[in-house]
């Protein structure tokens, strides 16, 4: 046991109804260290951190903080403990002000100072270069200032150890920038910070040690100098991977082809604040709308699908002019799209696979036909195995599946409808490495089959890998398009940026 | 471990069982047959006698539950769909019991409230308080679904002008249909000893098993009132799926009011229907289903709306009158509620489970 | 890169909070009906005492409707108050004219039974997680039966100590008027009012600036949220109840006071005239939005509606059940919308914001 260790946990299991979510865990974190918790979906992590944090109390193993054997049985012992927890989902009060939500909670006394609290979260905000009013009610934040809030508050209390559950899914990159700078400030000042992310450059960037979890045991603990990248990603997916090397681009080039597009839409705008802008794709194409993070590209496919309030432009599938105003129009003309947001616009948490599976094609055959048991469980299980969902049945409740499989569920859904046209906004976002390789290659074999394919990623290199063609988002308009020898990382970003000039102040 | 697996199917069984909604209802049901039972044996008699007419009824306390529990079990049906999809109740259905009823009498006495002969056929008449009532329901399903008011409040507005509307539909007369044809509807058909209100009841458990069977209205109803972002996604209006539950729930209401109406031939607009909201609410709640809308058991809230009017008659058998009945009828329900938190299950679970970890490391021992 | 943030700033909607606002129409509301009740009835709503009666007539339903906007606020509902009104009313009327009671014990047995009520109703909400909803329903069925198992005939009170208690009146200096025959008629409140009025300050400060009257706010707004910051949530929820049923309790004793007498049908529907007073008042049943100086109000509001609807010579009393039920309907529309272009509003401002971040 070393001296220096500021929280360790040693022997953890946990486990809930038919779920061994963690076997024997041992975790230790430094004084002054950035360290990164990585697994796939379902290793473990969230059931980790929910452990430290004292939302899970844990069926037996022990934790130290600086040695001290301690009890942590509610968030409030884990912050009297100096645990601070940042969600990837914000867990403020979004009717009270942003003073209040940094102090509420915590410290002595009965009453409130509004007008010192007030002060000190002004200060507070300034010192760490937020830009909001304490004053202010904080659901009229955006969600990235929300996200910086919820850490000024964590900074506030002096915690010792800060973790971070996937911080940076919801910021741009200069917010993941500013981010980093106040997690390598905290380092410095002492504070052990527990970093959960999907994104492997970030953590090669600011972390000291990785600690890896497979199936809810955990693999090791390594330093970052001592553990490449591909054999982290082995690590987590507890096999050799050479998978990410098959998928290559040879995909063809449609910019000659003189076929109807499968899909046409001039001048589309929405009520989403997006400049109108032209797009069309054809049979057996993959494309992507690229950008920052709010840049308007899920604006773009929504206004396609239909999804947002569409105020303007004319539609063309397979060369017939129809009108799309509504999801189930777009549905119609046998275009499926898969949401952004998984838990909010993807799942039904409480139905079951099946009827997740079932639902889309269901509402498109009508309201007079509904399928009979059978048909149901039959169309469940052939996707179910087709796209290898981890489910115990098909009546589990889709709520309780890893967010993995959540997506393979939905993806089964779009597919079952057997769209010409299939729309994937981040469909890889938050999930394991494995999964993401699946849906690519399940993307590439869909395209090849004559299917077309819009598909968004934060990740660019994962849409270089898949794409045809790249339309370029920049502050709500679409700023241009890439194909071919365009197709390389170094030109993807400088038309982000918007070209060299600002390429060259970056 | 055999001895592990042979008994892991029953207790398979048993675990399915328990986790399937119809089990409070039944197990209420079971529990108070049992006190009735011990307390009284009589109460299951039923006796074949005639009524005043001299026409031969049913009588007994069974025959009374199936009678009264009638209107119930139909706003129950209603009642199950507004919950899941909106995941809020209706508590103004007594009030747009009375609205019905009195549009209903008001068709068939006309201008004069003692009129002899009725003024038009009673179907006219149903037809006409239906609509009143689908429409009273579309007011509040729009409120709900368009001005996204929360189902309790923005029913709480029929609530307290729904009597003061019956009674302002009628100039706050008391009309009276004298033929005795009305009255059939409410009683019984001469000839026939079973209680009509049941008849019709079941007839609309017909319809009701029909359109969840042959629509996808279940799928629907459930999509949207567990997420209605993603249900507007796939192509569902979620807006109009909930407005359509409060107009079935309106229709639900028009029957309903009727066979009150029907059994007295006539409206008291401050009494009738009274607290008839909150027995159709328990009796959702009492079908397991959850109240904040999602996933719903038709059958169970039926099962449910007549466990209360078995509680009711017991109660009303036992000489409780009819003021202090809410009285033992909360005190029930707490009990019944209490019984299926999820808190206290968990806590039994886990006492179980202990139990069963002890059983298992002793046979262990004995291998 | 700050600089154009703060532009983004600039340009973000009216700062008020969503509580504020809703406050702020209730009380202009206010005003401005019984202004225009002032300049078009002329039947005397100038006079002080109109609006002194407005507080006399609806002491209890102003101490009710302050649990009731308190238990909202954290989320829940409570219905059970009426119920309990008539309960403590009928057991205090009981005690005292039948047993020839003290007056102090009788005060004393009308708060026990607010925080029995309070005590079981909020362990069971917040401790095992059963619906407000159905437990509070249980608890107005209990109380309402239990009233007429208590007695089931209305009677008046002649115990001498209460008569002269209930007779009591606050004269108000300067505010009286002279009638016809130049006789000087004193303006006056009862003690009721003074109850209500101490009541709604301490709510009001309770709510506005202790830690735990914020948590009440903060459980209302994200009950998760408000458990991750350390709040806790199931004691905050229990404690929203039992002050509520406390509040129950020391508003069936007002009640008691000014009607004087016991009866089954005491109270009917005050739980939703409460749920109405509160709504006016700018509380949100979904939680975390609400103001007991709004809920004041909002029971001067619907008290005030009722007296225009029988001035204007609207008798008959289905009168006043559908006003009421017009205006509950009119402020819950304005609500929605007002609260529906607020969100948009803040979502483009969001979007606003981002966008500058990117420019810079």
């Amino acid at each position: 046991m070393s001296e220096r260790a500021l929280l360790e946990l040693r022997g953890i299991y946990k486990s809930f109804p038919g779920v061994k979510a963690l076997q024997n865990v041992d975790f230790t974190l430094q004084k002054g260290e950035i360290h990164a918790l990585m697994g796939e979906n379902g290793a473990g992590k969230s059931t980790l951190i929910k452990v430290f944090t004292g939302v899970h109390v844990k069926d037996a193993g022990d934790i130290f903080i600086e040695g001290q054997s301690v009890q942590i049985r509610s968030p409030k012992e884990a912050q009297e403990n100096g645990i601070s927890t940042v969600y990837q989902e914000i867990s403020l009060c979004p009717n009270l002000s942003v003073a209040e939500n940094i102090f509420i909670g915590r410290g002595e006394g009965k009453f409130v100072n509004w007008k010192e609290n007030n002060k000190k979260a002004g200060e507070l905000l300034e010192s760490l270069g937020i830009n909001v009013k304490p004053t202010q009610q904080l659901g009229s934040c955006s969600i990235a200032v929300q996200q910086m809030i919820a850490i000024a508050r964590a900074v506030d209390m002096e915690c010792r150890v800060l973790i971070l559950d996937e911080p940076t899914s919801s910021l741009d990159e200069s917010e993941v920038a500013k981010l980093f700078k106040l997690m390598r400030d905290l380092k410095a000042r002492g504070v052990g910070i527990i970093f959960v992310t999907h994104f492997l450059d970030q953590v090669y960037e600011v972390c000291d040690r990785i600690t890896v979890l497979r199936d809810g045991k955990l693999v090791g603990q390594y330093d970052i100098e001592t553990l490449p990248r591909v054999q982290l990603v082995s690590k987590m997916l507890g096999k050799e991977l050479d998978d990410m090397a098959d998928i290559k681009n040879d995909i063809p080039v449609f910019e000659n082809s003189d076929q109807t597009p499968v899909y046409e839409g001039t001048n589309l705008c929405s009520t989403e604040g997006i400049s109108p802008f032209d797009f069309k794709i054809r049979k057996g194409e993959i494309n992507g709308f690229t950008g920052l993070l709010g840049s308007g590209r899920s604006e773009c496919v929504r206004t396609i699908f239909g999804a947002d309030k569409v105020t303007s432009g004319t539609v063309k599938v397979d060369g017939r002019e129809v009108k799309i105003t509504k999801p189930i129009d777009a549905m119609k003309q046998g275009i499926a799209y898969l949401p952004e947001d998984r838990k909010r616009d993807g799942i039904i948490g409480d139905l079951s696979v099946k009827d997740n599976i079932i639902l889309a094609l269901q509402v498109k055959t009508g309201f007079f036909k509904p399928f009979s048991k059978s048909e149901a469980i039959e169309f469940a299980n052939e996707y179910i195995k087709l796209l290898d969902v981890k489910t115990a049945s098909v009546n589990t409740p889709i709520k309780s599946l890893s967010g993995g499989n959540q997506q393979k569920v939905i993806l089964a859904r779009w597919l079952l409808t057997h769209p010409k046209y299939l729309i994937l906004d981040e469909p890889t976002r938050g999930i394991d490495v494995g999964t993401k390789v699946d849906i690519q290659k399940l993307m590439l074999k869909l395209a090849s089959e004559g299917m077309s394919v819009t598909f968004i990623s934060s990740e660019t290199d994962e849409m270089l890998r898949t794409c045809s063609r790249l339309l370029v988002m920049r502050d709500r308009k679409l700023v241009g398009e890439l194909t071919g020898d365009q197709l390389t990382q170094a030109c993807v970003m400088n038309t982000i940026a918007g070209g060299d000039k600002n390429a060259a102040d970056k | 471990m055999p001895q592990t697996n042979n008994d892991a199917k029953p207790a398979n069984i048993l675990a399915g069982l328990l986790k399937n909604q119809l089990v409070i209802p039944l197990a209420a049901l079971l529990l108070l047959a049992l006190f009735n039972l011990i307390a009284d044996p009589s109460f299951f008699k039923i006796t074949l006698s005639q009524n005043s007419n001299g026409d031969p009824v049913l009588n007994g306390y069974l025959i009374t539950i199936l009678d009264f529990g009638s209107e119930l079990a139909i706003l129950a049906l209603g009642m199950t769909l507004v919950t899941a999809a909106s995941g809020g109740q209706d508590i103004s259905v007594g009030a747009a019991m009375a609205i019905s009823g009195s549009v209903m009498l008001r068709v068939l006495c006309g201008s004069d409230s003692r009129a002899e002969t009725m003024q038009a056929p009673i179907i006219v008449a149903f037809i006409i308080s239906c609509v009143v009532a689908m429409l009273f329901g579309a007011f509040n399903g729009s409120l709900v679904a368009f001005f996204r008011i929360q189902p309790m409040v923005a029913t709480l507005i029929l609530f307290t002008a729904g009597r003061s509307i019956a009674a302002w539909i009628n100039h706050n007369e008391l009309p009276i249909v004298k033929d005795p044809g009305f009255g059939y509807f409410g009683n019984y058909i001469p000839g026939i000893p079973i209680p009509t209100p049941f008849f019709i009841a079941v007839g609309c458990f017909i319809i009701m098993w029909a359109l969840l069977k042959f629509t996808t209205l279940s799928l629907y109803v459930q999509s949207v009132g567990i997420n209605e972002k993603t249900s507007r996604l796939n192509g569902l209006n979620p807006e109009f799926i909930k407005l359509m539950t409060y107009v079935i729930l309106g229709v639900c209401v028009s029957i309903a009011g009727f066979i009150k109406v029907s059994r007295l031939s006539t409206i008291n607009y401050s009494v009738i229907a009274k607290d008839i909201e909150m027995d159709a609410i328990l009796a959702v709640a009492l079908g397991g289903n959850a109240l904040g809308g999602g996933k719903f058991s038709m059958g169970a809230s039926v099962l449910g709306a007549y466990v209360i009017q078995f509680l009711t008659t017991t109660l009303y058998k036992f000489g409780v009158s009819a003021d202090a009945l809410p009285a033992y009828k909360a005190v029930v329900v707490i009990l019944l509620v209490t019984m299926s938190a999820p808190a206290v299950r968990e806590k039994i679970n886990a006492l179980k489970n202990k139990k069963n970890a002890g059983k298992q490391a002793s046979a262990a021992g004995n291998a | 890169m700050s600089k154009t943030n703060k532009d983004g700033f600039l340009k973000a909607p009216s700062k008020m909070t969503d509580t504020n606002l809703l406050t702020t129409i209730t009380i202009t509301v206010f005003f401005v009906m019984y202004l225009c009740s002032i300049l078009f009835l002329k039947q005397g709503f100038l006079k002080p005492q109109a609006f002194l009666n407005l507080l006399n007539n609806n002491a209890a339903l102003i101490i009710l409707s302050c649990g009731m906007s308190l238990v909202m606020i954290t989320g829940g509902i409570d219905i059970s108050v009426g119920g309990v009104t008539s309960l403590v009313s009928m057991c205090c009327a009981v005690y005292l004219d039948m047993h020839g009671g003290n007056i102090i014990v009788s005060m004393l047995l009308a708060i026990a039974i607010g925080l029995a009520f309070g005590l079981v109703q909020g362990y069971l909400v917040a401790y095992l997680e059963i619906q407000p909803f159905i437990v509070t329903l249980a608890g107005m069925f209990f109380a309402r039966g239990m009233t007429t198992i208590v007695n089931n005939k209305p009677f008046n009170v002649e115990n001498e100590a209460f008569v002269k208690l209930k007779d009591t009146r606050v004269i108000i200096p300067f505010l009286g008027t002279t009638n016809k025959k130049g006789m000087y008629i004193p303006a006056y409140i009862e003690i009721g009012v003074v109850v209500a009025l101490i009541v709604a300050a301490v709510m009001f400060v309770v709510l506005k600036w202790t830690k735990t009257g914020r948590g009440f706010y903060a459980v209302g707004g994200n009950k998760q949220s408000a458990l991750m910051l350390g709040v806790n949530v199931k004691k905050t929820v229990f404690l929203s109840h039992l002050i509520c049923g406390l509040l129950a309790g020391i508003g069936g004793f007002v009640y008691f006071m000014h009607v004087g007498s016991g009866s089954p049908s005491h109270a009917s529907g005050a739980e939703m005239n409460a749920i109405a007073s509160s709504i006016i008042g700018g509380t949100m049943l979904t939680g975390g939005v609400g103001n007991i100086a709004g809920t004041v109000f909002g029971v001067l509001s619907l008290a005030l509606i009722q007296n225009v609807v029988s001035s204007l010579g609207l008798q008959d009393a289905w009168w006043t059940g559908i006003t009421i039920a017009a205006m509950l309907c009119i402020f819950l529309i304005v609500q929605s919308i007002i609260i529906a272009r607020r969100k948009k509003a803040n979502l483009s401002a969001g979007k606003e914001e981002a966008k500058t971040d990117k420019a810079a």
